[in-house]
């Protein structure tokens, strides 16, 4: 005590700042470590094994890249779950955004019952877990009521090419599913719209703007930000949820007899390869899209 | 023409349809409340098909003039998803494995939201960039090995082995919640932390008396939410708890096999046999506690984002 007390003088404010920083974070870091950094090079480590688990103990052979090229190209289900994953992810993300800044534009204006409106809106940051989604969407309550059934609609399916046939039968079927995952992402709309200072809007009208130049020259690009966050926040969403399909087949695998913990770790690092990607074309997408508002 | 188009009356009646500079018109508020109430038709009709098919006797599910008002309130398809869910024990289960991690995560996150909000120390674009990360990696990409490793240590199916990692910082979204207590303590001002540190009370002693007094709607938020997200997190809790103890959402997604436990199929007659009612029963018995939570603090729910004085990065 003594000791480190002599030499506490000689330590620069600076650096015992930095000391006392890093001392509220370290159980963090260590917390980072143990769970998060470590089990994830396990895994990779695991996907390049063949892993037999026993009672006793856990055995690995070493396979190189074996299980990887198995998933992508052997695999029989798997390309074809990534690509649906893809497609499905790709066609939700832009839905969600705008349903959720139409509903934060809505909430932004003053009417009455507001409230009420609000506490219904906000429902879905409550109940959208797995096993209810499913349950509802087994008894058919997430698709838009009876618009895939129609006949004309079924007609008109038909007719389109099998690429553009798939997002909008899945946009059709699973509309309601989609808006159930913006609740979060309306509340970071809402916040970012009420930052803009309201007297902004009150000198365009003066000036003879029309709402509709209001939303584009002035809302729309205060929301650049909030967008960037909520497409992140709204694809991290999608890809966890514990009954997306993908994830689903590598929970399987896991516990399957031709699958295994090796190849089930392959999986989940292609499906993390994959959602990367995703993140980073959207990422860069909308940052190209801010860039220019701007 | 002209002239009896800017007639006064004309002018007047154009004004309360299309509205002015100052008000709304009547076409604007009606096309506002229609769109409102269309949206809010779209979250409320899952609801109520539970709730309505919840309470339909088997003869209602049967007779296909019966759609939204059943003919009775049947209550038996309750008292049935009530014994096949074991509720009352599977309730307070639940109850303590969701609160007990957030409880944790949320006083951690605060801690290490204060360190990056008030501390200038190297590498703290590499602390935010890994909490990103944390957000960003999918479970089943570090749920093995700790699957393992809680093997080994014969914590499998034990609650700790959802505590640890929210003990550390590391629970079901963290990150979300250690950026959510950066961003109100960095909005909140400085002056008195400064004053107490010239009187010379320790680092800790600031953040117990000063910060966490002040941050109290994040705490509250943070903990709400991640109470929520704790409860309806079903994939870490099926692999962590499996064979030991029972959450609701987790017998929810047996409840098949549960039903054909207590009713088997074969023994009971066919109004017992399991329909998509008592599943409905099961699914509203499962949200309902989130659902009272939701009514009794929803000004914490839809105001979160001004309480915690999130700005929006």
């Amino acid at each position: 005590m003594t000791g480190r007390g002599s030499f506490r003088p000689e330590i620069s404010l600076r650096v015992r700042e930095a000391l006392h920083g890093y001392g509220f974070i370290l159980i963090w870091v260590l917390g980072f470590a143990l769970f998060t950094a470590l089990p994830l090079a396990q895994t990779f480590h695991y996907s390049v094994n063949q892993v037999t688990v026993t009672a006793a103990s856990i055995n690995l052979s070493f396979v190189e890249w074996a299980n990887y090229t198995r998933a992508l190209f052997t695999d029989p289900n798997f390309v074809e779950l990534l690509v649906g994953y893809t497609i499905e992810t790709l066609v939700s993300v832009p839905i969600v955004l705008i349903f959720a800044m139409i509903i934060a534009m809505f909430l932004n204006l003053k009417f009455r019952l507001k409230g009420v409106f609000r506490v219904i809106f906000f429902l879905p940051i409550v109940i959208t877990s797995g096993p209810v989604i499913k349950e509802l969407t087994a008894q058919g309550a997430a698709s838009a009521p009876g618009i895939a059934s129609l006949p004309a609609v079924v007609e008109f399916l038909e007719q389109l090419p099998r690429a553009l046939r798939t997002p909008v039968e899945y946009l059709l079927t699973s509309f309601i599913l989609i808006l159930w995952f913006s609740g979060v992402q309306i509340l970071i709309y809402l916040s970012s719209l009420q930052k803009v200072d309201r007297s902004i809007y009150e000198a365009a009208a003066i000036d003879g703007a029309s709402s509709w130049e209001i939303f584009w020259k002035i809302i729309l690009p205060s929301l650049s930000t909030a967008t960037v966050v909520n497409a992140v926040y709204t694809i991290v969403t999608l890809s966890h949820f514990s009954e997306n399909k993908v994830i689903r087949y590598i929970y399987d695998q896991t516990y399957d007899v031709q699958g295994g913990i090796g190849y089930a770790s392959a999986l989940a690092f292609i499906y993390f390869g994959v959602m990367i990607i995703l993140l980073g074309i959207v990422y860069l997408f909308l940052m190209q899209w801010a860039k220019r508002k701007a | 023409m002209q002239q009896v188009l800017h007639h006064p009356i004309i002018e007047r009646l154009r004004g309360l349809l299309f509205g002015s500079r100052a008000r709304r018109g009547l076409t604007f508020t009606a096309a506002l409340y229609a769109l409102l109430i269309a949206i809010g038709f779209v979250y409320l009709q899952p609801l109520l098909f539970m709730f309505i098919t919840s309470i339909k006797s088997p003869n209602d599910l049967l007779n296909p003039m019966v759609q939204w008002v059943p003919t009775e309130l049947y209550l038996g398809n309750y008292l049935k998803a009530y014994r096949v869910l074991d509720y009352p024990n599977t309730l307070v289960t639940s109850v303590l494995i969701s609160m007990t991690p957030s409880l944790l995560q949320t006083a951690v996150a605060s801690l290490v939201g204060y360190g990056l909000a008030r501390y200038r120390f190297w590498g703290k674009p590499l602390i935010f960039a890994l909490l990103l990360a944390t957000f960003i990696i999918p479970p089943q990409n570090t749920v093995i090995p700790q699957m393992l490793t809680y093997r080994d240590l014969g914590l499998l199916g034990n609650p700790l082995a959802l505590i640890l990692p929210a003990l550390m910082g590391q629970g079901f979204r963290s990150a979300i919640f250690v950026l959510i207590f950066y961003q109100s303590f960095i909005s909140l001002p400085k002056v008195l932390e400064e004053s107490a540190r010239l009187d010379g009370a320790s680092d800790l002693r600031i953040f117990f008396t000063i910060a966490v007094p002040s941050a109290l709607p994040a705490y509250i938020v943070s903990f709400i939410f991640s109470t929520v997200w704790y409860w309806n997190e079903t994939f870490l809790t099926a692999i962590f708890l499996e064979g030991g103890v029972t959450t609701l959402p987790m017998q929810l997604s047996r409840f098949t096999q549960a039903y054909e436990n207590l009713y088997p199929p074969g023994t009971v007659n066919i109004f017992d046999r399991l329909n998509e009612a008592v599943k409905m029963s099961g699914t509203f018995l499962n949200i309902l506690p989130l659902l009272v939570i939701y009514f009794v603090l929803q000004r914490w729910f839809v105001e979160s984002v001004e309480m915690t004085g999130i700005t929006g990065e």
